[in-house]
């Protein structure tokens, strides 16, 4: 490529190094970007659950004294916000980012320097809260931050949250749009709507509901700033306002948000399942519309998070009933995994168990969330412990292992190494005991009566809440094992050789028809798809009875069609070298200077800096002109 | 360029983004006016809807609302290769934007010299919250369309790139389509 007669068009010298360290600073590869947000998440997530630990500790007995109130507020604010915003929607994000243009068959996202630009937003967003602990400590008003409460807290705690999540939700956004264009316009020949695989189906619908949800919160998050930082009375009832007002914004966003986190993992089970039972999804188009439905239906049940906050009955009576609808097109979707299973020829690989365990934990929180939409049931569970065990099964018990699903199934793709099975296999039977033994007994002291959000419950509540208590905080050091052991399991495998074969779980979609990990362009010829399960269809026919039967070994991908691989890109696929011809994207500074500017201009909110308000500014200007003025590809300059 | 290449719709990525992003936006704007009409009587101090002048406001809406015709032909005039008259009405798209923002300082002063200020009331903090940020949007247009102008200019914009003046045009019209609804709805509705 062109690269070097080009690079005296930009002020810097345009990046032109793919491999080595400074590479991945100015990276646009999709597989690159996948792979930074998974570690930053990963890395978040062992911050998010020493949190969790520390608040468990604290919770082990009554009146102890391990934290004080503030830092249990800021610690159980701080690992709600980490396993939301840094942990579960960034790893959704990564695998979002690695599968989407591999599954659909692209060599990369519609917008590559927009994508790299989501992730070190995120990045900076991140570090960009976590600064607070430094700054005069962290956000401490829950990560639903009610307002007004939030609004009449002293010190900048809550301007942080504000405005970190001000800036982790342009991250989101910007993703949104880019993902959304991909999957609509990026999809190869003959991939229609119902040939897409099914994780292409709720990426889809995710990003649809980002790209719905984040403006919602962003206004309720500038509200909040307004009213914490220029004094304006949005929440302020002193001044006549209404204090339902964020709670209402909020949860507008917030259940969706709740299905954010829980699609892409229901995207990655239904992939998983069907590979390890050798069996097609079952009710592929039920599982596609459920998705679908759970997306429309998700913006009509948020006050179901404010039955106790005095709405009336008629309110109440609505969002109950549509809470209950919600549980049918979830509902299908369990029946549809279990039904690909059913009669399948199972193999219980570690990406398997973890998404059976998600199946089965997924259920429970499901159940346990429907008996929320019955209102009366509600008021006596809302605020106590029984809402942590029911979310923590649906974030832990459903998004975690799902993700912990797709960890294990994608590792060799992305790696060129297979995880050990042995370990993996400890690693799920640890973590499923460990993550029962933790959520399992708030349900009881929950509904023994046992508040959540205080940082000490009395002994009064009586000794089998303390109980149930001690077997939570041993619970949570026995999921901490669990993914010491998945740490190790890592080390063990990233040391051994790059040995894992091409198709080492016979794999129904289009990723696995490339090499792992894949080229940098992904495929040297644009597959040209004819089939639902592209890839296990090039590799089976179905006898007359229904069976897979292996079509002829080494046969190609022409001999299968009976037609030429067509390249609906280059044009003029050359067998030998093809990839000499593809143009990719190049890499650009230009994202990651446009970043720094954004925490630069979030500080100067907080500190009412015009001084850094104008550096901010100005670095956020001069990275998007150096990004507009830059060509995608050295070589597309006219 | 991308646009060279066959997408699966048919339509270039960036003119897709542009309408997913705008989708985007109505919900952004959707909030900030659910709010306002929250709290349109909401005023303790007194100052409310009858500060509003709508027969100034009604110009500079006008002038506002002119500027998409001049926009579309801009877009138009690329579209021939037009260029000399694309720069033109890109030029006067943007000064009639400018035209409304500074209806819109003057309308602010104003209103802060008859006692309504950002704090005085729910009332007054959703309204200069609302309007300021569609203000910041058309704002944000007028610098796309003067850059447009400048990078056709030193040709870095070519003849062939309609689709540049179409996705800012885009933008542009959008901006227009919500200042119709925040016109009616806070404007015209509670003061009439």
């Amino acid at each position: 490529m062109a690269t070097a007669t080009a690079t005296s068009r930009s002020i810097l010298a345009r990046p032109t190094a793919e491999t080595g360290w400074t590479s991945w600073f100015t990276t646009v590869d999709h597989k690159k970007i996948g792979i930074m947000y998974a570690i930053t998440a990963f890395v978040f997530f062992l911050i998010g659950g020493l949190e969790a630990i520390l608040v468990r500790l604290q919770l082990s007995e009554p009146n102890a004294t391990v934290l004080t109130a503030e830092q249990y507020n800021q610690l159980f604010t701080m690992h709600g916000l980490t396993m939301v915003f840094l942990v579960v929607m960034p790893m959704g994000a990564a695998f979002f980012n690695y599968l989407i243009p591999l599954q659909i068959g692209a060599r990369d996202v519609a917008f590559p320097r927009l994508n790299a630009f989501s992730y070190w937003v995120f990045l900076f967003g991140g570090l960009f809260l976590y600064s607070s602990f430094f700054l005069g400590g962290a956000p401490n008003g829950g990560w639903f931050a009610y307002a007004p409460l939030s609004t009449s807290m002293p010190g900048n705690n809550m301007a942080f949250y504000s405005v970190g999540l001000q800036i982790l939700g342009l991250s989101s956004l910007a993703a949104s749009v880019n993902f959304i264009t991909t999957i609509l316009n990026m999809r190869a020949p003959g991939m229609t709507f119902m040939r897409m695989p099914m994780f292409i189906w709720m990426s889809l619908i995710v990003n649809f509901l980002l790209l719905f949800a984040m403006p919602v919160i962003a206004v309720a998050l500038f509200q909040l700033t307004f009213d914490g930082v220029f004094g304006t009375s949005f929440f302020n009832p002193a001044a006549g306002a209404d204090p339902l007002l964020w709670q209402h914004l909020f949860w507008i966003f917030g259940h969706p948000e709740v299905y954010i986190l829980i699609l892409p993992a229901m995207g990655i089970v239904s992939e998983i399942l069907p590979v390890f039972s050798r069996k097609p999804l079952f009710g592929y188009a039920a599982v596609a519309f459920a998705g679908a439905a759970i997306g429309f239906i998700g913006w009509g049940v948020w006050a179901h998070h404010m039955f106790a906050a005095g709405l009336g009955p008629v309110a109440r009576a609505a969002f109950g009933l549509s809470t209950m609808f919600i549980a049918v097109p979830t509902g299908i979707k369990i029946f549809n995994w279990v039904f690909t299973m059913w009669g399948g020829k199972l193999r219980f690989t570690t990406p398997m168990l973890f998404a059976i365990g998600f199946v089965a934990m997924f259920t429970i929180g499901g159940l346990s969330g429907v008996t929320h939409s019955v209102v009366p049931h509600d008021a006596q569970q809302t605020d106590t412990y029984y809402v942590v065990a029911h979310f923590h099964y649906v974030l832990f018990g459903g998004a975690l292992f799902g993700l912990m699903a797709g960890t294990y199934y994608w590792w060799p793709k992305v790696t060129g190494r297979m995880l050990s099975e042995k370990l993996g296999k400890v690693h799920f039977w640890i973590w499923f005991i460990g993550f029962n033994l933790t959520f399992g007994p708030m349900h009881f002291a929950g509904l023994l009566g046992q508040p959540r959000r205080t940082y000490q419950y009395g002994p009064e509540l009586g000794d089998t809440v303390t109980i149930w208590n001690r077997i939570a905080t041993f619970g949570a050091l026995v999921i901490a094992l669990s993914v010491l052991v998945f740490t190790w399991n890592v080390i063990k495998t990233q040391r051994g050789p790059k040995d894992a074969p091409d198709d080492p779980w016979d794999a129904r979609t289009l990723e696995w028809l490339t090499s792992n990990p894949p080229a940098h362009y992904n495929f040297e010829e644009i597959p040209v798809v004819t089939h639902r399960d592209e890839f296990w269809y090039r590799k089976y026919a179905e006898d007359a009875e229904g069976r897979a039967v292996p079509r002829q070994a080494g046969g190609s991908t022409t001999e299968v069609q009976g037609q030429p691989p067509a390249g609906g890109d280059t044009g003029d696929p050359d067998h030998g070298d093809g990839h000499e011809h593809i143009h990719m994207p190049n890499p650009s500074y230009w994202p990651l200077v446009m970043t720094f500017g954004l925490p630069i201009a979030g500080y100067a909110v907080i500190y009412r800096s015009l001084v850094l308000a104008a550096i901010g500014g100005l670095l956020m200007f001069f990275g998007f002109y150096a990004w507009i003025i830059e060509p995608v590809a050295e070589d597309d300059a006219h | 360029m991308q646009a060279a290449h066959e997408t699966t719709l048919g339509i270039d990525h960036r003119k897709l983004a542009i309408w997913v992003f705008l989708g985007s936006e109505f919900l952004f704007f959707g909030a900030f006016i659910s709010t306002f009409l929250l709290y349109v009587d909401n005023t303790p101090e007194g100052l409310g809807v009858e500060l509003f002048d709508i027969p100034f406001t009604s110009i500079s809406s006008f002038v506002l609302l002119m500027s998409s015709l001049t926009m579309v032909l801009a877009h138009s005039a690329h579209v021939r290769r037009d260029m000399r008259r694309a720069r033109l009405w890109i030029l006067a798209t943007a000064l009639q934007g400018a035209v409304f923002i500074g209806g819109q300082a003057f309308e602010f002063t104003t209103f802060v010299r008859e006692g309504m200020g950002l704090t005085t009331s729910p009332f007054s903090g959703a309204f200069f919250v609302l309007t300021g940020f569609h203000g910041a949007h058309v704002t944000i247009g007028i610098i796309m369309l003067l850059s447009l102008w400048k990078l056709i200019g030193i040709g870095r914009v070519t003849p062939m790139e309609d689709v540049k003046t179409e996705i800012v045009g885009l933008y542009w019209h959008f901006v227009d389509i919500i200042w119709i609804i925040i016109f009616t709805v806070v404007y015209q509705i509670p003061a009439g």
